[in-house]
């Protein structure tokens, strides 16, 4: 096994983990500021898809298309935030499930409509092809790298505006205290709204930059939204800290377990069974990282009012 | 019972004797109609309805919002699926350290679904009850979506593909294959269920359970400790619904990973919601509801999925109570 | 010498660099009313939450009945007779007054591992409940929703629910809570003649209702007992003075 193949399988990891956080970002925020579970955040990633693949047909601009994706999942967050999210702040975790599950088949049946049945494709623009030279020989895809990049931005503007601006000030304002928030006068409504948004808009972005690497389809954000949602129960449910480390963690546990751990049974068993016992359990691994975690730190790694 | 005897009873037992008898009705004037279609559809309704009433357990009494029971309802279906597989081939489940082959009797596969379930149920229920809220709703989901990507990848029993039963499983007396009868042993489980999930209910055990729902405090402070209760009502619903995964795997002819979906949790969930959180009958309210509209709107268009979302998210906002609320009025307390 | 039916030996919990109780030795005698006062933030509720087993500490041992229950759950400490109320009512929202002692009930009748037969077909235990009820006046509410018991109501029936599981001591949190002057006058009369039956730590802000009430007072400031001794002691004492009657009393 080459230095270039493990490094290779590092980046790839750290990339799905990047893509994992932009999700789990969105759904975090929106627990930790608003209490709600929102299920409906794949459906806002399959949006962006969505926006990102047809504008970037009609425009010829995968740049167009992003920015359309992102804009897009941030004015449906807005739209479904005031039209039915609002009346379930309130509400227990069951009619927020419930809700925000209809929602799900609601967007899936509409975009099918929209869109037809057929996956949509797009492509890597041309300024993002190619590869990076490793270390050892090989190279990496440049788009690849670009979304490790582009996460990893996003996460320090995340950082800024929570930690350095006044939207960021009352965002965690409200997440401390939210009747004092409403007392204070800041108009608690238009700030849930925009935080509503701005994961939409995250879970969007993901959906757009991860369009150019799958295909584009009904359903694709539902693995995703739940893989987000061990990202955050391993991270600590509202902690975007904790986003981002889960994150990378389930990235790098399940890239990496695909690869290794059929490998590593070979060394215990006849070469079939161990490419079956190894798959298997790397399909599971990161529920056990899960498991092993929430044994641990029921509250996740870094729980939110411990 | 007089006319008097029966206005005399809380409108809630009406409604629901009501709902018990036309699902009976149904079949038998298909029957006689020669429509075989819609024994299978009632058929189809006293299985989800039984999951339902497994889920109602944990979600309805015990305030366990459970978004994983896909996962018991699938192994169920597996245990019948794999049983069967074997029983076909006359191979073997496993060779070591004893010889356990295959089994097509519905009795040994109900028996060994109970046990299966039960184990995965109380390890899943373990880790996920020391956690509350919104943690137990990700937790029982991921978990769920675990044993999915689990069977997926294993290629033994269909992967991706799933397993064909070519072959019904078999009852001690009657004939299985015989839709009518194979209803009836549905229907029969789907009130057996009932009836036990009434009689826990009202059993101390079902008080505690209750009360761990409303206020955890009050329980513990009476000297008794939730999480055991709590641990149990997860596992005796999570078997109720496996059951039910196994007789619907028989129902099929098949079984495949799309009975552990997710989506498929949702669905189960939404016969209890459409019923009416908290009440008896309402898995079966609920399922009835749901396959009726399922096959008129389905009949009539693709959109199936966009009215269920419109009519599930107006329930939800507008309409609490669910159909038996709308039928019978509040719930009595005690 | 009588075995003391509670015995707090150094127990300590701190909250960050906050000492919310510090090496607080106590004692509960049977027969007797041990109040616990002292101002706000005092550590109170901290204490009362190491006792009944919702806070471990960090350091000490809380002994029930001469036995070490440190590491007990709230529910094996509540089973061995430790009765509580709380500060702000805690009931099962949903069920009828004597649901809620029903469910008090049931513990001490085989718990709640019986899966068939129903609860409230059981006469003697509804019987038994009726008269607990009865103890407290609200035998003509038993079949209310407690939502719609008042607010008194809802007090006397977290006294009841105390008294339903036959407790050898009782842990009051602040039962005078919101129940004006009538009602304290109540309900002091009816704890002084519980006393031989459970003996009592109080947790009360009402300082007449304590100073009619205690066999002993202990002061509790920052998360310390500074005083303990008979009422009149305490009236007296310099450093309870300063510390807390202080600005409160005078």
């Amino acid at each position: 096994m080459s230095v270039a193949f493990l490094i290779e399988q590092l980046l790839n990891g750290v990339q799905f983990g990047v893509m994992l956080f932009l999700m789990a970002a969105g759904l975090t925020l929106v627990f930790g500021v608003m209490g709600l579970i929102n299920l409906a955040h794949g459906s806002l990633f399959m949006l962006g898809a969505f926006f990102c693949s047809w504008i970037a047909e009609i425009s010829g601009s995968f740049w167009l298309g992003l920015g359309g994706g992102f804009l897009a999942a941030a004015a449906a967050g807005a739209l479904i935030e005031i039209a039915v999210i609002r009346r379930l702040y309130d509400r227990d975790h069951l009619d927020q499930v419930l809700a925000t599950f209809a929602l799900i088949l609601i967007f899936s049946e509409v975009v099918r409509w929209v869109f037809g049945d057929q996956p949509l494709y797009l492509d890597i623009p041309p300024l993002l092809s190619g590869a990076l030279p490793l270390p050892g020989g090989g190279g990496y895809p440049v788009y690849r790298m670009a979304i490790i990049f582009a996460g990893l931005v996003t996460a320090l503007g995340l950082y800024l505006l929570i930690a350095k601006t006044r939207l960021g000030m009352r965002i965690r304002a409200g997440e401390s205290d939210r009747e004092m928030i409403g007392a204070l006068g800041v108009d608690i409504r238009t700030l849930y709204t925009a935080v509503f948004a701005l994961g939409a808009a995250l879970a969007g972005l993901a959906g757009g930059l991860v369009g150019a690497l799958q295909s584009v389809q009904v359903g694709m954000g539902e693995p995703v939204l739940i893989l987000a949602f061990v990202v955050i129960v391993i991270g600590g449910i509202g902690s975007v800290k904790g986003a981002l480390v889960g994150s990378v963690l389930v990235g790098l546990t399940d890239t990496l377990g695909r690869v290794f751990l059929p490998q590593a049974f070979k060394l215990l068993l006849p070469a079939s069974e161990a490419a079956t016992v190894g798959s298997a359990l790397a399909s599971v691994a990161i529920y056990l990282l899960m498991a092993v975690v929430l044994a641990w730190r029921p509250k996740g790694l870094f729980p939110v009012n411990a | 019972m007089s006319t008097a005897a029966i206005r005399a009873l809380p409108r809630e037992t009406l409604v629901n004797a009501v709902l018990a008898l036309a699902l009976l009705a149904a079949p038998l004037i298909a029957q006689m109609l020669d429509e075989p279609f819609y024994v299978s559809l009632a058929t189809r309704v006293a299985i989800l309805a039984l999951a339902g009433v497994g889920l109602n357990l944990a979600l309805g009494y015990g305030g366990m919002v459970s978004f994983g029971h896909a996962a018991f309802f699938g192994l169920g279906g597996y245990v019948a699926g794999i049983t069967a597989l074997h029983a076909f081939e006359g191979s073997d489940f496993m060779t070591w350290p004893w010889s356990v082959g295959g089994s097509d009797q519905l009795l040994v596969v109900w028996s060994v679904a109970a046990v299966v379930v039960a184990l995965v149920a109380l390890a899943i229920g373990a880790i996920s009850l020391r956690t509350s809220g919104v943690y137990f709703i990700m937790i029982t989901l991921a978990f769920a979506q675990m044993i999915y990507y689990l069977a997926i990848s294993l290629p033994t029993y269909g992967g991706e593909d799933g397993l064909s039963i070519y072959l019904r499983n078999q009852l001690p007396l009657g004939d299985s294959n015989d839709p009518l009868t194979f209803f009836f042993v549905c229907y029969g489980l789907l009130l057996a269920a009932l009836f036990l999930s009434a009689r826990l209910v009202a059993a101390p055990f079902g008080v505690a359970l209750q009360c761990a729902r409303m206020n955890e405090t009050r329980l513990a402070t009476s000297g008794i400790a939730p999480f055991p209760v709590k641990l149990t009502a997860f596992v005796i619903s999570a078997v109720i619904t496996g059951i039910a995964g196994a007789l619907f795997a028989d129902l099929n002819g098949f079984v495949g990973p799309s009975m552990l979906s997710w989506h498929r949790s949702g669905e189960i969930m939404i016969f209890v919601i459409l019923g009416g959180v908290g009440r008896l009958f309402a898995p079966l309210a609920g399922a009835a509801l749901f396959i009726l509209l399922e096959s008129l709107i389905g009949g009539m268009t693709d959109r199936w999925q966009l009215f269920l979302g419109i009519m599930l998210l107006a329930v939800v906002l507008f309409a609490r109570g669910g159909l038996i609320g709308l039928l019978a009025g509040k719930v009595r307390h005690d | 010498m009588t075995e003391a039916l509670l015995e707090l030996k150094g127990l300590s919990k701190a909250f960050g660099a906050l000492k919310a109780s510090d090496a607080v030795d106590l004692t509960l005698m049977p027969g007797e009313i041990h109040a616990l006062i002292g101002p706000n933030g005092a550590g109170k509720s901290t204490l009362i939450a190491q006792v009944a087993g919702w806070l471990h500490s960090d350091a000490g041992e809380v002994h029930l009945l001469g036995r070490n229950v440190s590491h007990w759950s709230v529910a094996a400490r509540a089973g061995l007779g430790l009765g509580r109320s709380f500060q702000v009512s805690s009931l099962a929202s949903e069920f009828s007054a004597l649901g809620n002692v029903l469910l008090a009930l049931q513990a001490r009748e085989g718990g709640a591992f019986r899966f068939w037969s129903p609860l409230r077909g059981n006469a003697r235990l509804r019987d038994e409940a009726m008269a607990v009820l009865a103890r407290v006046g609200l035998e003509d509410r038993a079949e209310l929703p407690v939502a719609s018991l008042s607010h008194g109501e809802r007090r006397l029936l977290e006294v009841a629910l105390a008294l339903a599981i036959q407790p050898k001591l009782l842990l009051l949190d602040e039962p005078m809570a919101g129940l004006g002057p009538e009602g304290t006058r109540n309900l002091t009369a009816f704890l002084r003649g519980l006393k031989e039956e459970a003996a009592i730590l109080l947790v009360e802000h009402d300082m007449d209702a304590v100073f009619a009430l205690a066999d002993r007072i202990s002061v509790l400031v920052y998360g310390r007992v500074i005083a303990s001794g008979p009422p009149e002691e305490i009236r007296q004492s310099a450093a309870v003075r300063e510390a807390y009657l202080g600005d409160s009393l005078c």
